[in-house]
């Protein structure tokens, strides 16, 4: 396999503060005038600009037919790495080579110009994007296909919807014979049949050994579709690797925790004299410890703890708060023969089950505990013991159905909904009473 | 680039401290000259899609100057015309003009108008400001059939000297791409460039023999008078379309002076096409 892309101690650098984006000519002018007495105050050239590095010391290598997730959250520096890799701009230090051509989804349509017809768009977005045009009649109707406009080709693109016009632009770039291809959080819009459609055109891409750089904020977007991912923060490339484990690495680093604790020293876990937190575990509906977990399926959260003292009730808990620090449940051991008598000495293992198709996507945080009965008092407590991210596969079956787009909520649980055909209101209420 | 497949993918190397180059940028921008053709043709399309003159105004426009030309300058004003009927010889002398002050006014605004494009996808920078001079042209090809009309109706036949009328028009399209490219990338940096420009256009056509001969100017002078590179292009086209007086050396001037201003804009474009998506 030969590398498609090297990225070697990218930096760069962006001026904030007092430089203005764009000057005027009569204050060029003065500080021209002025410079050489700056100089000789010794007050450089930089005249009070601050510099930030959005980009510092980047490194990685991507082989050909490679699909990786670039991830990370807002501010991290993804969004400027992606525009040194399609060329929009140049890094301050640093080398990068591009083996073949780029293609860019960094804003899906920007090429387009709302008065000219989609057909007519079809060929200057593509043009822009560096097809030839004889590409472009070639790849024509598979475009439009693709987008599923064919209606409305001879309509302004003005009068699009927005889905029509991430569609269409999507589309295009899709089907550019770029031997890389830079891709930039478009599936997020759209309906879910649609981004399946655009899931599998990017392997499809990947498997005619090409690569995908596929950009998210959204950690579970990415394990979705990437084998590998980079997590970037704050400029700094923190994590390279199997996607998983860099969604591990995301969690731990944003979230202090991942999907599994243990402390190794029982005498410095925490807890008391009489019982002590050993271990904490989140594992998927196969029993495997996973920190990316399906919607649809059952999950749990293990305590394993230890009981130095016998002879007190003591009942573990554990609470979950989400992104927004909002408590979405706390959760008591109540249906455990030990929850009414005395727990003798011994090391003790416990689960609750979190139904399927209860918490929404996204990540989220646990809390675990153990407190002991008459009187209430709390004897272990790890605040942010173990995190973990509930990832919707879209495939059709969760209470997403097939909507693609944004879907707030602390809990998305799979709800039956009954509807009749009502004729009059007598009949709905008995009906529905039925 | 369909032929890749027969070939190895290029290897693009970046890196921060490259110098500008030239050559590069020419050579990226004959690549892809595809863009440049989809550019201008997206503009030409977009200014006339929702007007009800349509291309008509590629016509309307030169010839109403003519009439206020010929109304104010050549009756009330007498200004001498060389022998030529004036309302021909100020249509002639419009015409390059306009292709002139059309190219470069949608040239210095370019890159600063195809903001959002320049900062998100990559092409060369190069077609933003060069597109606009091709659908100038588009305009200028009309309004010439126009201007050929014209001699037909005033009777004059075209001599040998519409043979150097493509030169004329090279260095027209060379001038307004010498100052075009410039004054964009000066206007990235100062917006004070797109309120000075309307003015300045407006100063270099009073500068330029277009409602008066060369001849007025005194022989002397008429060298230094080839700096405007336009004054060689209007005396030239003019003659060697209607008749009238050949430009002679001025035109030398004038073409070396497009040449030089060329090659230093086309260096200032290439250094701030570098940071173009940071600074903009």
């Amino acid at each position: 396999m030969s590398v498609a892309i090297r990225v070697e101690e990218v930096g760069k650098r962006y001026r904030i503060g007092a430089r203005e984006p764009y000057r005027t000519l009569r204050e060029a002018l003065r500080q021209a005038a002025t410079a050489p007495f700056r100089q000789l105050s010794g007050g450089g050239s930089s005249h009070g600009a601050e510099t930030i590095w959005a980009l510092d010391g980047v490194s990685f290598a991507v082989a050909e037919g490679e699909i990786v997730g670039l991830v990370g959250r807002n501010g991290c520096g993804k969004s400027t790495l992606l525009k040194i890799l399609s060329r929009v701009t140049e890094p301050t230090r640093g080398a990068v080579s591009l083996r073949g051509r780029v293609g860019s989804l960094l804003e899906v349509g920007t090429g387009f110009h709302p008065e000219l017809t989609g057909r007519e768009n079809v060929y200057l977005h593509g043009a822009i994007l560096g097809m030839r045009r004889a590409e472009i009649d070639r790849k024509f109707d598979e475009i439009v296909a693709f987008a599923e406009i064919s209606a409305f080709l001879d309509t302004p693109v003005k009068r699009y919807s927005s889905g029509m016009f991430t569609r269409l632009g999507f589309s295009i770039a899709a089907h550019l014979d770029t031997e890389i291809l830079l891709v930039d959080e478009v599936l997020a819009v759209g309906d879910v049949g649609f981004q399946r459609k655009c899931v599998q055109k990017m392997e499809s891409v990947a498997q005619g050994g090409r690569t995908v750089i596929f950009v998210s904020h959204n950690v579970s977007a990415i394990t979705r579709l990437c084998p590998r991912a980079i997590l970037l923060d704050h400029g700094t490339l923190v994590a390279d690797g199997p996607a998983h484990a860099v969604m591990s690495h995301y969690l731990q680093a944003g979230y202090g925790a991942s999907a599994e604790r243990e402390w190794d020293d029982i005498a410095r876990a925490p807890g008391d004299d009489v019982v002590r937190l050993q271990a904490i575990r989140v594992r998927a509906a196969d029993g495997t410890v996973s920190d990316a977990l399906d919607v649809r399926q059952p999950c749990a959260v293990e305590l394993t703890f230890v009981v130095a003292e016998g002879g007190h009730r003591l009942v573990p808990n554990l609470q979950l708060t989400n992104e927004d620090g909002a408590i979405v449940f706390v959760s008591h051991e109540i249906d455990s023969p030990w929850y009414r008598q005395p727990r003798p000495p011994g090391r003790y293992v416990t689960r609750a089950i979190i139904p399927p198709n209860l918490l929404a996507e996204g990540t989220f945080v646990v809390s675990a505990g153990v407190h002991g009965m008459d009187p209430v008092q709390v004897r272990v407590y790890e605040r942010d013991a173990a995190a973990f991210q509930v990832v919707d596969p879209l495939a059709g079956d969760s209470a997403r159905g097939d909507y693609g787009g944004q879907m707030p909520g602390v809990v998305r649980p799979l709800l039956r909904w009954k509807t009749i055909v009502a004729p009059d209101a007598a009949v709905v209420a008995t009906k529905l009473a039925g | 680039m369909t032929t890749d497949v027969l070939h190895e993918p290029a290897t693009i190397h970046i890196r921060g401290t490259d110098r500008p180059r030239i050559g590069a940028s020419v050579a990226e921008l004959w690549g892809r000259r595809e863009v440049l053709y989809f550019l201008a043709w997206r503009d030409l399309t977009v200014r006339y899609r929702q007007t009800v003159f349509g291309v008509a105004w590629a016509l309307l426009q030169p010839t109403l100057m003519m009439v206020v030309f010929t109304v104010f300058f050549g009756r009330l004003a007498k200004v001498p015309s060389d022998g030529v009927p004036y309302p021909l010889f100020a249509f002639a002398g419009l015409l390059p003009w306009q292709l002139f002050s059309q190219s470069l006014t949608a040239s210095a605004n370019s890159l600063v108008s195809n903001e959002r494009l320049v900062t998100k996808v990559y092409f060369p920078r190069l077609a933003i400001p060069i597109a606009p001079i091709l659908t100038a042209l588009v305009d200028f090809v009309l309004a010439f059939l126009l201007l050929l009309l014209a001699m037909a109706y005033y009777g004059i036949a075209p001599t040998w000297g519409i043979l150097a009328v493509p030169f004329l028009i090279g260095l027209t399209l060379a001038a307004a791409l010498a100052a075009g490219l410039g004054l964009a990338a000066l206007n990235v940096e100062f917006r004070d460039v797109r309120h000075a420009l309307p003015f300045l256009v407006q100063l270099w056509m009073f500068a330029t023999p277009i409602a008066y001969p060369a001849s007025l100017v005194p022989s002397r002078w008429r060298l230094l008078y080839g700096l405007n590179p336009l004054a060689g292009v209007v005396e030239g086209f003019r003659w060697a379309l209607v008749g009238g007086v050949a430009p002679g050396p001025m035109l030398l001037v004038s073409t070396a002076t497009v040449a030089i201003v060329a090659w230093g804009s086309l260096a200032y474009f290439a250094r701030v096409e570098r940071g173009l998506a940071d600074r903009i």
